[in-house]
């Protein structure tokens, strides 16, 4: 290849080549290879999805109404989310309107997914990217306690003796030998830039959310039965509610049961605002003083979201994280999308692992086409089944590459973040409180904590600040404060509307398959934990004729498309110095950033199911 | 089992060398010379035993499910059980770092640890519908499994195939029991399996060291012997005939039972009804909805969730079922009376199982 531009970004695979597989701490398996200039500078990225499932190929000839379930299994990360997709997809073709108790039923279940899911990423998957835990072992108690009631003042677990417990606990485990996940890991590297004390403040953390998400989910479990995987349904929820009537008590929702739903929100809130967002903001300060502002790559141009969370149900208006597209970098124009458009969203197979007619066009998903292609390139270094070096001249991945009106895009919590941003700046009153959780986030990092902790302060704007690895942490942080605080203005509405006297929670008009029409097609959209996400679905005599999902981590990991054009992955990686080559510390905390799911994003249907005469069976 | 110490011994390292090796790793860790003997006392005591848990087709509920245990806590688990060495999902090393991890656990600890496998391996397009390191996962899969002392399968997809496996099973996704045949196989199915279930079920096998009894399909018979049904609190409604007619109706709302809107509780072998979910908070059917047999072989595949129960011929197939309540409401017609009818027959064709011993 040697040196290519694309999208503004400079590519040269001529260097040495770095390869990482399985890239872990990510939700199913993902292989990324880079190349470094002479001073260990990423020049050139190639991220590959190493899975696929087929799906959607197994939803064809379903009943819609089970669809929720199948495509639930997707992903058991963000569990819930392409249910939620699904039945909004589903009533969306059949015209089915929820009603309200359903409605905000399923909007604290969504929001309690996004809690739990960003929280346990950066504690469990991500944090170690940041957070060196041997260095933890030799913090001074005295000073993380110190340290942990300058960041977060109304945090009760603080105590020195607190932090000396299980600095005692860790050192035990690491006095064993046997070091468990976190053996081999990159200790003591010089891209950890943390004190001490501040990695016992995360790892104590990480210990700490590791007991508390489990209860978090209960929600889940009072709505939907279960956790991980909740109970969806076509026309509403399952959970029907009996605040005094006869069996009240053996009810799925009564008084008791929403009483457990609001303790698990205030914890949650409690967390976020005295733990999640304290730790975000500290470490996102430290690595901001270090100069680390790497990992921006496409959020610094092309963003994108459906929009969702409306205020008022069912007008788009209302939403308090609003959608739209921005291009190059101009937040100052917000472009208007429209799923159903043919013309906007396409999916490519160019450098995917299928096949189209003709490889070089894109597909709008009601009429995508998948065929499974598994073929490597002429400068693959290994064999088919033991690929050494990939070759992204060619095809290279089991992700296809989606495009809005031929753009490569980015998305998730930071595009989200971005895009209410932009919209509240035009004076949309619904998305203030983002403009102001992103206001406030810079000037703890540019102004306060350096203060605090003695440091230089700085005078980044938030269009500086966002769109780099640390600002996709920090929004995917703020999100999850925003999150929970929505949570409780939809638990006081549910509370209010069923006190007015409404306790319907499905509408079953058109529950039966023979009250629908002949034909049918919808869309159902979600803002999931990772991005947006959109099934497209045609129904045909009650039955699924088609069924496609374009999933967040399906935009970020994309490979190239026709035009050469990289995804966000890719992008974000490039121009990155590392500390240590040997090491894939910098790959991991920017591709981690994402949040990386490839179970979600490597899924893909044909509408006539021809694929699988193609596929070879041993 | 050897300690690390004793299978040093054994090949010839003298304990020298043991501490050179731990001043090694003191090191390398970044460690005072003072560890060196807590590293060396630790390791000539009684290591936790290793557990290497591989991800094949799968979207990780299981893992999510793992660390939703309440008891005991899955930082417990984790920190002081047993040494989850290997699990791509956590752990902290990738590329590599990472794969270096699996060969130094299978040489040192051979035959002594636990694979734990979680989804499972594709077999059309050579395997390379799920590559790790740039090979098919099932090489991986094979390999680890050959030195190892016993095998999870964690969930429906390691244990059945699961979703992916379902109708027409584009990528020949296969549960790992057909691919490993030479190993005890716990199954633990479930999509995902209970929380407390999964640690139970590895908790028992740490402390009395050997595998759970299990049924002749290979799952522990502690959580796996009776059916949804058998233990529902919503039980005495279908035996006196109140059902749910439709979604949100008022039988919906007193808590009448799901049969008639598809509930596969009848036929579903899981401890749902009685462990629960979540540190017991709910199950599904409590929640409203009817259970979808998320823990049976192929239940993607036997019709649609919302279709009741009429194939009766699989009540009691397995064999394992102890005992059925004798109330069969005749306002349920045919159906329910056959479901008696199969499950005497059942009871009396109940068989003991051949326990395995790890």
């Amino acid at each position: 290849m040697g040196a290519t531009e694309t999208q503004g970004f400079k590519l040269d695979n001529t260097g040495r080549r770095i390869v990482v597989d399985p890239v872990t701490r990510i939700e199913g398996h993902m292989r990324c290879e880079v190349n470094v200039d002479k001073d260990n500078i990423i020049r050139n990225a190639v991220s590959t999805g190493t899975m696929w499932r087929g799906l959607e190929v197994i939803l064809k000839g379903r009943d819609p109404r089970d669809a929720w379930a199948f495509v639930e299994r997707i992903c058991g990360v963000c569990t819930g989310c392409h249910a939620l997709t699904s039945v909004r997809a589903v009533e969306d073709a059949l015209g089915i309107i929820i009603p309200k108790n359903a409605y905000l039923i399923r909007e604290i279940m969504a929001k309690t997914l996004q809690v739990h899911d960003h929280a346990v990423h950066f504690y469990h998957l991500h944090a170690l990217d940041w957070v060196d835990i041997v260095s933890a072992l030799k913090a001074d108690p005295k000073k993380t306690s110190e340290l942990q009631q300058l960041v977060s003042p109304s945090h009760p677990l603080s105590s020195p003796g607190y932090f000396r417990d299980i600095q005692n606990r860790l050192k035990k485990f690491v006095e064993s030998g046997q070091l468990g996940p976190f053996a081999n890991g990159y200790w003591g590297s010089k891209a950890y830039v943390l004190p001490a004390e501040a990695n016992l403040m995360a790892v104590t953390h990480y210990l700490e959310a590791l007991d508390l998400q489990k209860d978090w989910v209960k929600i889940h479990t009072i709505f939907g039965g279960k956790n991980p995987h909740p109970n969806y349904l076509v026309g509403g929820v399952p959970c029907a509610i009996n605040m005094d009537g006869d069996g009240a008590a053996g009810a799925p929702i009564n008084m008791e049961r929403l009483n457990f739903v609001k303790s698990r929100i205030d914890e949650m809130v409690e967390f976020n605002k005295n733990v999640y967002i304290p730790d975000v903001l500290a470490i996102g300060t430290i690595y901001k003083q270090a100069g680390w502002l790497y990992g921006g790559g496409l959020s610094a141009s092309n963003v994108s979201d459906y929009g969702t969370y409306e205020k008022v149900m069912g007008d788009a208006k209302t939403q308090k994280l609003p959608g739209g597209v921005i291009l190059n970098g101009n937040w100052d124009e917000i472009h208007p999308i429209d799923p159903r458009d043919p013309e906007q969203v396409q999916e490519f197979v160019t450098h995917s692992w299928y096949k189209y007619a003709d490889d070089t066009k894109g597909l709008h998903p009601w009429d995508g086409v998948t065929e499974p292609n598994y073929q490597l390139g002429d400068k693959t270094k290994g064999t088919r089944t033991n690929i050494e070096e990939i070759d992204e001249s060619a095809k290279y991945s089991w992700i296809k590459s989606p495009r809005w009106r031929g753009h490569a895009m980015e998305v998730g919590p930071l595009s989200r973040y971005i895009l209410a941003y932009a919209h509240a700046s035009k004076g949309n009153t619904y998305a203030q409180r983002p403009k102001e959780q992103i206001e406030y986030a810079a000037q703890v990092i540019n102004s306060a904590f350096p203060k605090a902790l003695g440091m230089p302060e700085t005078q980044y704007t938030a269009k500086q600040l966002l769109p780099t690895t640390i600002g996709r942490t920090l929004a995917r942080a703020l999100e999850s404060q925003y999150c929970g605080e929505m949570m409780l203005d939809d638990f006081n509405e549910l509370v209010a509307n069923i006190k007015a006297g409404d306790r319907s929670t499905a509408n079953v008009e058109k529950w039966d398959p023979a009250t629908w029409p002949k034909e049918a097609k919808g869309v159902g959209t979600v803002a999931a934990p990772r991005g947006m996400l959109g099934h497209w679905i045609k129904i045909k005599d009650g039955r699924i004729e088609n069924y496609q999902c374009v999933v967040p981590t399906t935009w970020n990991g994309s490979p190239r498309d026709a035009k050469g054009q990289i995804g966000a992955f890719e992008a974000s990686l490039l121009n990155t110095p590392m500390a240590n080559p040997e090491q894939p510390l910098e790959i991991l905390r920017t591709l981690h950033s994402f949040d990386p799911c490839l179970a979600c994003s490597t899924h893909v249907m044909s509408p006539d199911g021809q694929e699988m005469a193609n596929v070879k069976v041993r | 089992m050897e300690t690390f110490y004793e299978v040093m011994r054994r090949q010839g390292i003298s304990r020298r060398s043991l501490l050179k090796y731990c001043s090694l790793t003191a090191t390398s860790l970044g460690l005072a010379p003072s560890f060196v003997p807590q590293i060396a006392h630790a390791m000539e005591t009684k290591p936790r035993t290793p557990v290497l848990w591989l991800h094949g087709l799968e979207c990780t509920c299981c893992s999510e499910s793992f660390i939703r245990s309440a008891h005991p806590l899955a930082k417990d688990v984790v920190l002081s059980m047993l040494s989850l060495d290997y699990d791509d999902t956590l752990m902290a090393a990738a590329g590599h770092q990472a794969e270096a991890i699996l060969d130094e656990i299978m040489t040192k600890y051979k035959g002594q640890y636990i694979l734990a496998v979680e989804g499972n391996p594709p077999l059309n397009e050579d395997g390379m519908f799920c590559i790790q390191s740039g090979k098919p996962f099932i090489e991986k899969l094979k390999r680890v499994a050959k030195d190892a002392k016993a095998v999870i399968a964690w969930g429906s997809c390691a244990s059945w195939g699961c979703v992916q496996a379902a109708k027409p099973n584009p990528t020949q996704a296969t549960p790992i029991h057909k691919v490993i045949t030479d190993k005890p196989i716990i199954k633990v199915p479930g999509c995902p399996p209970i929380a407390e279930v999964m640690t139970g079920v590895i908790t028992y096998m740490l402390t009395f060291d050997k595998i759970p009894e299990l049924d002749r399909q290979g799952r522990p018979k502690m959580f796996y012997s009776q059916r949804i049904h058998d233990k529902c609190y919503r039980r005495p409604h279908f035996d006196a005939g109140q059902f749910v007619e439709a979604w949100d109706d008022e039988s919906a709302r007193k808590g009448y039972c799901l049969y008639k809107v598809g509930c596969k509780g009848p036929t579903t072998y899981n401890a749902c009804s009685t462990v629960m979910w979540n540190e017991g908070t709910s199950f599904p059917i409590k929640a409203g909805h009817g259970c979808i047999g998320c823990s049976e072989d192929g239940f993607w595949d036997k019709g649609s969730f919302y279709d009741r129960l009429t194939t009766i011929h699989q009540f009691g197939v397995e064999g394992t079922a102890d005992q059925i309540g004798g109330t069969a409401a005749a306002v349920v017609g045919a159906a329910v009376v056959a479901h008696a009818a199969v499950s005497a027959i059942s009871r009396a064709a109940a068989t003991k199982d051949k326990t395995t011993k790890a």
